[in-house]
């Protein structure tokens, strides 16, 4: 058996938002989420690692082709999120509070379909330059 | 002369749309940027300061001084807020980062020390689009 590598891609989206959970009060959101929940939104430059492990095909050398994968992740996320209100402007957080935490396994989930099922995926997102999560838990 | 650069970063929405204009041209100038809904971005705002170093504590400013003022007079009006709707000092222009930098300017300016002339307010929008603004003239 030929040793797994990871692969790596990039890719970013901006995009407003703010957290909130409707079955709460307005003081009670502020008092948990901060300025967070302020209700004209802020936002943020999120920034993806797609990463991809796997085997390196005999053929070709690659684990998967990155500009594919580039491909797959544009048009699965960054379409749908970039330049839009993650509360207001998407199906995906409708009802789910978009925290980075529930924004990554959304992203995976998005993904996952997408990637041969031989390969392990897991995703980090970076919220701001500080602030990042990562998902599944490896 | 020395100068003295303090970073700081601020994370807000906002959105490009000059009313004046129907919604199509609004798409048609500013694409995605004109969203209705808003989007947003992590701000990156560095304050450059120039003059001489005072020779009793060789600083040019207390940094931490120049924090607390950047963060009082312009990051607390803008961190997790709405540029276009919650920013008394962007209220009827374009919320873009070019007329954003030379507010910011304005704003800071008058609460500088007399000893320190402010020098350049650089602000990136994303870590590959950054303006800069060195006053008037």
């Amino acid at each position: 058996m030929a040793d797994k590598v990871s692969v790596f891609r990039k890719e970013h989206f901006n995009a407003a938002h703010r957290l909130y959970n409707d079955a709460w009060d307005y003081s009670k959101n502020e008092k948990v989420f901060g300025k967070c929940a302020l209700p004209n939104y802020h936002g943020h430059n999120y920034e993806m690692e797609v990463k991809v492990t796997g085997e390196p095909d005999k053929e070709t050398g690659y684990v998967i082709d990155l500009k594919l994968l580039s491909d797959i992740i544009r048009q699965e996320v960054v379409q749908k999120f970039d330049h839009k209100n993650l509360n207001l402007d998407t199906e995906e957080f409708k009802d789910l509070n978009p925290t980075a935490e529930n924004i990554v396994v959304v992203i995976y989930k998005l993904l996952r379909p997408y990637i041969e099922s031989k390969f392990d995926l897991q995703i980090r997102l970076y919220e701001t330059p500080r602030n990042f999560v990562e998902y599944p838990v490896s | 002369m020395v100068y003295l650069t303090r970073a700081e970063h601020f994370n807000a929405a906002h959105k490009l749309y000059n009313p004046s204009w129907s919604k199509e041209k609004n798409d048609e100038v500013f694409g995605k940027c004109a969203n209705d809904n808003w989007h947003g971005h992590n701000y990156e705002l560095f304050v450059t300061v120039k003059g001489e170093p005072d020779p009793n504590t060789g600083f040019l400013v207390d940094a931490k001084n120049l924090s607390i003022l950047i963060n009082q007079h312009v990051v607390d009006k803008l961190d997790h807020k709405n540029l276009n709707l919650d920013v008394d000092f962007m209220q009827g222009k374009m919320c873009s980062s070019e007329n954003l930098v030379i507010e910011i300017w304005n704003q800071l300016r008058p609460h500088l020390p007399d000893n320190i002339q402010l020098h350049c307010i650089k602000l990136y929008e994303t870590p590959r689009i950054y303006v800069e603004y060195f006053g008037g003239n």
